[in-house]
């Protein structure tokens, strides 16, 4: 499956002006700077939901995004099996992240994925980074793309790749 | 920029949900806009009964506190919940996995639930602790529980922000109270023995008993033990009861306030590190800054002097200095 080029142009705004507003002014890169819960030269910490929504019960796939992830300096909250639509986006809006990428293998991806966003929408989180992993044919990606995805990401996909991804997108510039 | 409109403190006092969740991010991440804005919600604080749940890992406290917050809610109380835990120290990331037993509870829209990284160190975990709880409690919970792992020397300091300590055992986790003594015993104000179901329960709490039978003066308060299957959400009134009873001791006693003070006292600390941090950058920003550092090893300038005028913040580092 050749996957690598499908994204969505819309940019997305990863700080809020309020992060933004904090950040303009000081930069802390020293010990006492991270004990303000940041990073050497003042990066901030990327937040990333990793969810797997509908029956499938396989997160063997879920687990090894949610690992690299967390070993690129993410935190990756992690919800287990089986969520709802709605409880993904009440964990994405709870947890205040700004990526969440979905795992779905059971092909339920066309009427999971746009209620989800949706939902996130709704809820005021339009601008989170919506990425979508698993089993996804390839004639359905233009449509995940439509509902609101900004890269769909096909079995074997190296992990760095969507560390790297998510670096770009929502990274401290 | 688009979108996000600015953060309201009126919205996060009336526990509007995005609100109270984009306040969390910002009192965690610290500075400015953080300290401003825990000093307009600091007023609206003192209503929640802020728990505090520790054990090893895997004795149940998630799935506690998931039966807890709904056993709130079928008493009409609302309960907000901080889970805390570790981050790499290497990569400083982390897996945040509290959720998954937590499923039943987050779904109520009477219960709202964060969890929280420690970004490995010590003043700063409980600081944002501090804060978060702080957001929390000023939205209006009835209850805020926050669950910590183990027993760090972080842990017992976000443990000393709780009005009351819950310490978590389960028979056959290697979790015995020996263990477990080092400091987490002294802080408990509530014992849970949960997983009753499996053997072992019953010989847990004969020695705890023994423990607290063993202090020499009788404390003023006698912790006491609750057998619970969390799993089955057993027994999980009883210690919403114990709790009441509990914070009725601090309140006759007047160490509720005391543990206020602390919880503000961690506050304004963490400001003076917040300020500290920001004169120290500003102060290496300084041109004269690399002359002042070498003044100091050649031994024409003491490093006492200059840190003062680090802390003074009036820049010119190497004013004087030829
Ligand atoms: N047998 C039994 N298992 C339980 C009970 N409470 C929790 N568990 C299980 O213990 C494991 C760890 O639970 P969790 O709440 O995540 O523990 P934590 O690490 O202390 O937060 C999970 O598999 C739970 O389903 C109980 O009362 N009895
Ligand atoms: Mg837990």
């Amino acid at each position: 499956m050749v996957l690598a080029a499908a994204e969505r142009a819309t940019p997305t705004s990863p700080c809020s002006p309020v992060g933004r507003a904090v950040w303009s002014g000081a930069r802390y890169d020293d010990a006492l700077g991270r004990a303000r819960g940041m990073r050497d030269g003042g990066e901030r910490v990327i937040r990333v939901l990793v969810a797997k929504p509908g029956l499938d019960g396989h997160d063997r796939g879920a687990k090894v995004i949610a690992r690299a992830l967390r070993d690129a300096g993410m935190e990756v909250v992690y919800t287990g099996l089986h969520q709802t639509p709605e409880q993904v986006a009440e964990a994405a809006l709870q947890e205040d992240v700004q990526v969440v990428a979905l795992s779905i293998l059971s092909g339920a991806h066309p009427t999971l994925v746009p209620r989800i966003a949706g939902l996130l929408q709704q809820n005021g989180q339009g601008d989170v980074l919506l990425l979508l992993g698993g089993i996804v044919p390839e004639q359905d990606v233009a449509s995940m793309l439509d509902a609101g995805v900004s890269r769909v990401f096909g079995p074997g996909t190296d992990t760095r790749d969507i560390v790297r991804y998510i670096q770009e997108r929502v990274g401290d510039s | 920029m688009t979108g996000t409109p600015p953060l309201v403190a009126a919205e996060v006092l009336a526990g509007q949900r995005r609100a109270v969740s984009r306040a969390l991010t910002v009192v965690e991440r610290g500075g400015p806009e953080a300290e401003a804005l825990l000093q307009t919600l600091l007023p609206h604080t003192g209503h929640a009964h802020v728990v505090g749940i520790t054990g090893a890992p895997g004795v149940g406290k998630s799935t506690l506190v998931d039966g807890l917050a709904l056993a709130a809610r079928a008493q009409g109380q609302t309960a907000g919940i901080i889970a805390v835990d570790p981050s790499s120290p290497f990569t400083g990331g982390a897996i945040l996995g509290d959720r998954i037993r937590m499923q039943d509870a987050t779904m109520d829209p009477g219960v709202f639930m964060r969890s929280l990284a420690s970004r490995g160190q010590t003043g700063g975990l409980s600081r944002a602790a501090a804060a978060s709880l702080t957001v929390l409690d000023a939205s209006g919970f009835d209850w805020v529980l926050v669950e910590t792992v183990g027993a760090g020397q972080s842990e017992i300091e976000i443990m000393a922000l709780a009005e009351s300590v819950m310490v978590v055992l389960a028979p056959g986790l290697g979790d015995d109270i020996q263990a477990i003594k080092a400091g987490i015993l002294e802080i408990a104000d509530l014992f849970v023995v949960n997983k009753a179901d499996r053997p072992g329960a019953d010989a847990s709490v004969r020695e705890l008993r023994a423990m607290l039978r063993l202090a020499a003066d009788p404390p003023p308060w006698t912790p006491p033990i609750v057998t619970t299957v969390a799993a089955e959400r057993r027994g999980l009134e009883q210690i919403l009861a114990e709790l009441a009873r509990h914070r009725a001791f601090l309140e006759e006693t007047g160490r509720r306030a005391d543990r206020r003070t602390h919880q503000v006292e961690t506050l304004v600390r963490q400001a003076v590190w917040d300020a500290v941090a920001r004169r120290l950058a500003a102060a290496r920003e300084d041109p004269g800054w690399a002359r002042a550092l070498t003044a100091v090893a050649a031994g024409t300038r003491d490093a006492t002097g200059l840190a003062d005028q680090v802390l003074r913040g009036a820049g010119g580092m190497a004013d004087g200095i030829h």
